[in-house]
């Protein structure tokens, strides 16, 4: 059974519809981007994939297990030290025990800002905080929307390393961007123009 | 019954026997508020105490058991939105809030011209009245939360949960007032709304009251195809339905 | 401990260190309820005998304003930063982690207003052997404010200037507890028993207990769909 198999799958956002007739099915160890514009859908594809919404959506989505979803917003509250927030993760089977948080912290560089808290760091190393999650999660499947942005070119290529570890160790990455990325893995790419609604 | 409720959920469906309905229904509602009418302030007999002055009784109870009872449609309307996932419960839930506001705002504004040659004041802190004040801030929210979500299909769950929220508290709500009235009556004027009506004015009292409901049903009906025509609008069935009748 | 009830006290924990770490959302409710309750005497003039029959109603209506005015902010920072999405994909039941996070709030809001209003009621001149049923029916009664709230918040957290709006989707289902909070204390200032009042109140913070979770939590998945 693939992990995530969706099948003529309609998005509609009150009365208009966004996307139609897709179909996305990903195995184990597939490395999948979605491209298109801005406004063609992208987030509200990852936010029905994932399953947070559930209104105006027609056809089947099956997921073999809860998967680890990181949106746009990416669930860091900022008066909490990074330790607080990496500790509380109530979806996608996240580890919480303090030797993980730190040793995941250590893997995005930030070892020495386990303490103080997350708004008292720039934005980017924020964004590193919340991809430290990558670090710590065993879920097979990943929904990332947008992981790249606001981060430097040497976070860039630690996620992108940690994108192809995943998918070599049997996991799953779909993920949207729109930078150009660095892969050696094949990367699979689904176009969402083909789909969108007028 | 599965197959009714889907078929229920069907707008043409809907559309076809809402007109057959209202054919019939819309006449005898006419007729029967007509009569009510009449019979209740012309002909049935004055009463002892209040003169002519109850007469708006024939308006003001009907309009507030409707008004009531609509706010429960509502409730129901809004389950089977949640449940079933009826596209035509939304509609129907949309198109019961405002008529339900305007029948509870009908029954303040009757209650008050009927307390002005009865206590002498335009308000009073009845029991009765402040739970019917209390509905019609119930009604209010339901449209005012309708109209906040841009989203309509949203709303109509929103509506939906706020309204079963409603039901569950209406009871307790009714029951609270009035023990709050029957703790402060002393400082109040004491009605005694008890008392035995007579049949000659039972009578027209019941028929405008069956009346009122017949006159909910038909407006929020018509209420409900027009909201169906909008959605509708591109649609051939539509077209050609409009153009048999 | 299983690792729901450890996910659970999680969630209250960490909503009990995100108030703290920011006092402001704490003390300005009672700053508020504070200020309004002097507006009284200043409205009406300064005379016990004026003010103490109508210090229960004023106590109560005012601590329901100041409890209204924290409600919108119950669900609103978990929405805009995306901690809501997490908690609907979690696979423990978002009725019971948003029931977890009601009851920080009102640990926060409701019983630090309950413990401070003796001080309110002696400004207001309400009778001395009254103001155990006044604390008594503010830490009952809260608690069903803040589930009730709940609802509201739950429902209007997707809606810019959703403040207002919920205060009028709220204040007609408060009603019932304001009668059995000022009742009591009536009853209580006139030397007689209110206690059957507050289990009356009692028995409506345990009914929002049990009927509140599943509303709220249908409320937050249709703010997040919309």
């Amino acid at each position: 059974m693939p992990l995530l198999n969706a099948q003529d799958v309609t998005v509609s956002r009150g009365a208009r519809r966004i996307l139609e007739g897709l179909n996305l099915c990903v195995g184990e160890g597939e490395l999948w981007q979605l491209v298109g514009g801005n406004g063609i859908g992208k987030t509200s594809l990852m936010r029905v994939l994932a399953g947070v919404t559930r209104l105006g959506v027609e056809g089947d989505i099956g997921l073999r297990e809860t998967p680890l979803f990181l949106g746009h917003a990416s669930a860091i509250k900022p008066l909490l030290s990074a330790y607080d927030n990496l500790r509380w993760h109530p979806s996608g089977a996240v580890q919480a025990d303090r030797g993980a948080v730190s040793a995941a912290l250590s893997a995005v560089g930030l070892e020495h800002c386990g303490e103080s808290p997350v708004g008292q760091l720039s934005a980017g190393q924020q964004r590193r905080v919340a991809l430290a999650r990558l670090w710590l999660t065993q879920s097979k499947l990943w929904l990332l929307d947008e992981p790249f942005t606001a981060i430097d070119v040497s976070g860039a290529r630690l996620l992108e390393a940690q994108l192809q570890a995943h998918v070599a160790g049997g996991g799953s990455v779909v993920f949207s961007s729109h930078q150009p990325n660095q892969f050696s893995t094949e990367l699979r790419v689904f176009d969402l123009s083909e789909y969108a609604c007028d | 019954m599965w197959t009714f409720i889907h078929k229920l959920g069907s707008p043409p469906w809907f559309y076809r026997i809402s007109g057959v309905i209202l054919r019939w229904l819309l006449p005898m509602t006419v007729l029967a508020l007509a009569v009510g009418i009449v019979w209740g302030l012309l002909y049935a007999p004055v009463d002892y105490k209040q003169g002519n002055s109850y007469r708006i009784i024939f308006i003001h109870v009907p309009a507030a058991v409707v008004a009531l009872a609509g706010y429960y449609v509502m409730a129901f309307a809004g389950a089977l939105s949640l449940i079933w996932k009826i596209k035509l419960a939304d509609t129907a839930m949309r198109a019961a809030a405002p008529v339900g506001a305007v029948l509870t705002a009908i029954a303040l504004f009757t209650g008050a011209v009927w307390g002005k040659p009865t206590w002498g004041t335009w308000w009073v802190w009845d029991a009765r009245i402040t739970s019917m004040l209390i509905l019609l801030f119930l009604y209010l929210g339901v449209v005012a939360l309708w109209d906040a979500y841009d989203n309509k299909a949203a709303a109509a769950k929103a509506c939906a949960v706020l309204s079963l929220v409603g039901t569950v508290n209406i009871p307790i709500i009714y029951k609270s007032v009035d023990w709050w009235y029957t703790l402060h009556q002393g400082a109040s004027i004491k009605f005694s709304g008890e008392s035995a009506i007579h049949s000659s004015m039972l009578y027209p009292l019941l028929l405008n009251i069956v009346a009122f409901y017949a006159l909910y049903a038909c407006v929020v009906l018509l209420n409900m195809r027009a909201q169906v025509e909008v959605d509708n609008r591109h649609a051939r069935w539509l077209v050609e339905q409009i153009g048999d009748d | 401990m299983t690792s729901l009830d450890r996910f659970l006290l999680g969630q209250f924990q960490r909503q009990l260190k995100l108030a703290f770490s920011r006092p402001g959302e704490i003390l300005n409710p009672i700053w508020f309820f504070m200020m309004v309750v002097a507006l009284f005497p200043l409205g009406m003039g300064p005379r016990p005998e004026q003010l103490a029959p109508l210090a229960p109603g004023i106590l109560w209506v005012v601590a329901l304003l100041s409890q209204l005015t924290v409600s919108h902010r119950l669900f609103a920072s978990d929405y805009e930063d995306g901690s809501l999405e997490q908690l609907v994909l979690s696979d423990h039941p978002l009725a019971l982690s948003a029931l977890a996070q009601v009851l920080a709030h009102w640990v926060v809001s409701g019983v630090t207003l309950a413990l401070l209003s003796p001080l309110f009621a002696v400004v207001l001149a309400l009778p001395s052997e009254a103001i155990t049923t006044l604390v008594a029916s503010l830490l009952i009664g809260t608690l069903g404010l803040s589930l009730i709230g709940a609802i509201g918040a739950a429902l209007t957290v997707g809606i810019r200037r959703g403040a207002l709006l919920l205060s009028l989707l709220i204040i007609p289902l408060y009603v019932p507890v304001l009668i059995f909070g000022t009742s009591a204390v009536v009853e209580a200032s006139r030397g007689d028993d209110g206690s059957a009042w507050l289990a009356l109140m009692g028995a409506w913070a345990i009914a929002s207990l049990i009927l509140a979770p599943p509303a709220i939590s249908a409320g937050l998945k249709i703010s997040l769909d919309a």
